[in-house]
């Protein structure tokens, strides 16, 4: 099986299913003859036409409210927000618009759409170009946030996204883009479920809960663990909503221990959701404190790279975490 | 420009009757929802009452079963045009189980008909205006012959959204009309503290569209402006703003009494030129409605709004477990 890059993989999910449902068609900002800013395009201008993929206006909210109006016409929009750092001009789109549709118009309206946007800091993009904002649309009824963490994963992911009748915000960690490389078969459709945890390496002593390139971090950490004789076991959520209870609540009902790593700022970010449901559903099986560690509460990752390297988690950050939880 | 002895040659006297009693049907069921609102039975009203031959007009103008239609919450008249029936409205205001639009989810007059290609619309205004554009976007490239009319208010058209739906039209040359219903009021802040321009429709020339204002209160200049524009958006010619200048005859909502922004006398002067009034005597002149048909009419229009009431009253509430449902697609499939 040839090894690809994660964007490679996006790259392959949007190319398939362009070929395969003539309703796709992707819209955003420099998705045509550039093929995206960061490339997940790249090629499908040549061979879709402009017209299914189709360059925007430098508007954001209307980038997702014409998706949204050609989505209850029937189509299936895969709508590209350059950075995940701009989508707040369609928030009102996509929190009042699509994630409500189906419920206020009792179902009769539908809005099946992707909407992807790289998230995430480490490449020097300061405080609007490095945000992590997946909890925002995690704690909205009617949208499913999906995060993948690797080149299989962001392939089948996104495929299912784009069959989903539902809207899918699908966050890509852009600092994995080219970074995380990993087999997807040729001769095969990838195929991931929305909604499905994934265990991504065994252990007994601790779990650890991550998602998108904290998980990436996670497994190196993990490693480092385990020549200190501390067995992590991984999970990588992949999708944040709706979330895999069961394979969390096995694996803490197995370990006793749980860290939750995530690069959002820490208070109110994804991980407080994971820890709550811990408290309420897992509270007997619970060895230690659940941890968090995730990003501080200063308003993004800055620009200057010490600094930066202070917001951001690292292995060694996460690999620290985990002695200090086994050691509890 | 608008040639009304014309529109009347195209329009036949049937439809020009239908276009009155839509109006007037309007006009009755907007007026007792008025009055059950000040009853206690009802949480919360909002009035089309003086936009009625703006609406109708415009309705009447397209072709229902095939145009779609992304309309706001002043548009009772339209909705009518367009199929809805009393019975359905007044579901909506009671909150009751069957309601068409939502279920009773949404606040009353928040229109959805997917039967009539209506698409639903929430309260935060100008968030449809791209979503007619998508609609235009799909229509163009499935080359099918459908138009697509949204409307809003003047006020509303202050928002980002409504210029960044706009200029996507503008730019793709969709089949879209955004039908502004300029009442001068967006609650209680009249429109020189909204925008700078006199006409709502000079603000398309900046976006590059043909942008024209019409006399709202006219149901026949209504039909004939915003037809010329359906039929040029049908053939390829792309989208026009149609301001329509109209008159709210009554404060925004249930919630709001005009009485502290404007005078009694502007409210005065919008009822010596009430487009119902006014459309009555034109069929009457022209001889299309004498005095017995127009009461027989109001007779009728009386007795759908009772009939409509009463059915709404002994309606059910909605199942509690309706609450719960459908957040997702997933839920309709599995239910």
């Amino acid at each position: 099986m040839p090894e690809v890059t994660l964007i490679e993989g996006i790259r392959q999910a949007m190319d398939e299913e362009l070929a395969r449902d003539e309703n796709v068609f992707i819209v955003g900002e420099d998705v045509g003859p550039r093929g995206g800013v960061f490339r997940a395009t790249e090629g499908l201008y040549e061979k879709y036409g402009g017209e299914r993929v189709l360059d925007s206006p430098l508007a954001e909210l209307s980038i997702v409210g014409v998706g949204i109006g050609a989505a209850l016409y029937g189509l299936r929009p895969i709508c590209e927000i350059q950075f995940a750092d701009f989508i707040h001009p369609a928030f009102n789109q996509i929190v009042n618009e699509a994630a409500r549709m189906c419920y206020r118009s009792n179902g009769e309206w539908q809005v099946p759409m992707v909407i992807r946007a790289p998230y995430g800091g480490g490449i020097g993009g300061g405080l609007y170009h490095s945000q992590s904002v997946e909890a925002f649309f995690a704690h909205v009824p009617g949208l499913k946030v999906v995060i993948p963490s690797n080149p299989y994963d962001a392939k089948g992911l996104l495929k299912s996204a784009i069959r989903d009748p539902n809207p899918v915000i699908y966050f890509e960690p852009k600092k994995g883009y080219r970074l995380i490389k990993g087999e997807i078969p040729e001769d095969e459709e990838v195929l991931v479920p929305i909604g499905a945890a994934n265990v991504s390496r065994p252990g007994t002593d601790l779990t650890v809960i991550a998602y998108g390139m904290m998980h990436y971090y996670t497994l190196q950490a993990a490693q480092a663990a385990e020549s200190k004789g501390i067995d992590v076991e991984v999970i990588d959520l992949r999708t944040i909503t709706p979330i895999d209870k069961k394979t969390i609540l096995a694996s803490v009902q197995k370990t006793g221990k749980v860290l939750i790593v995530y690069e959002d700022n820490l208070t109110g970010g994804f991980g407080a959701e994971i820890s709550a449901i811990l408290a309420e559903d897992a509270f007997t099986y619970l060895d230690a404190p659940i941890r968090r560690l995730a990003g501080p509460d200063v308003p993004a990752a800055p620009y200057s790279h010490p600094l930066q390297n202070w917001f951001m988690l690292d292995p060694k950050k996460i690999s620290d975490a985990i002695q200090e939880l086994a050691e509890f | 420009m608008v040639d009304v002895e014309e529109t009347q040659t195209i329009l036949s006297n049937k439809t020009m009757l239908e276009m009155y009693w839509t109006m007037l049907l309007s006009r009755k069921l907007d007026e007792r929802a008025w009055i059950i609102h000040r009853q206690g039975k009802i949480a919360f009203h909002i009035s089309g009452i003086g936009h009625e031959a703006a609406q109708v007009g415009a309705a009447f103008a397209m072709e229902r079963g095939v145009d779609w239609l992304v309309p706001y919450y002043r548009d009772l008249a339209m909705l009518l045009a367009f199929g809805l029936t009393p019975k359905e409205f007044v579901l909506g205001l009671l909150g009751k189980k069957g309601e068409p639009s939502s279920g009773a989810r949404q606040m009353p007059s928040h229109w959805s008909l997917r039967r009539a290609n209506v698409v639903s619309h929430s309260s935060p205004v100008a968030t449809q205006t791209p979503h007619a554009s998508g609609i235009g976007l799909a229509i163009k490239m499935r080359g099918d012959r459908a138009v697509v009319l949204t409307s809003i208010g003047e006020g509303s058209t202050s928002q980002g959204e409504w210029y960044e739906g706009v200029n996507w039209a503008a730019i793709h040359q969709l089949p879209v009309i955004f039908l502004v219903e300029n009442n001068e009021y967006a609650i209680s802040v009249p429109q020189p503290k909204q925008m700078a321009v006199s006409s709502v429709a000079q603000k398309a020339k900046g976006l590059g569209l043909e942008g024209i204002s019409v006399n709202g209160l006219d149901v026949l200049e209504t039909y004939q402006s915003v037809k010329r524009a359906v039929d040029k958006a049908r053939s390829g010619g792309g989208p026009t703003v149609i301001e329509v200048c109209v008159s709210r005859m009554t404060p925004h909502s249930s919630d709001d009494d005009d009485r502290s922004y404007r005078s009694k006398e502007e409210i005065e002067a919008m009822k010596a030129q009430d487009p119902l009034d006014m459309y009555r005597a034109h069929l009457m002149q022209e001889g299309v409605l004498n005095q017995a048909a127009e009461d027989e009419l109001q007779t009728r229009a009386k007795a759908a709004v009772e009939e409509a009431i009463q059915f709404a009253e002994q309606a059910p509430f909605p199942d509690i477990e309706d609450a719960s449902f459908p957040v997702f697609v997933e839920d309709i499939q599995n239910a």
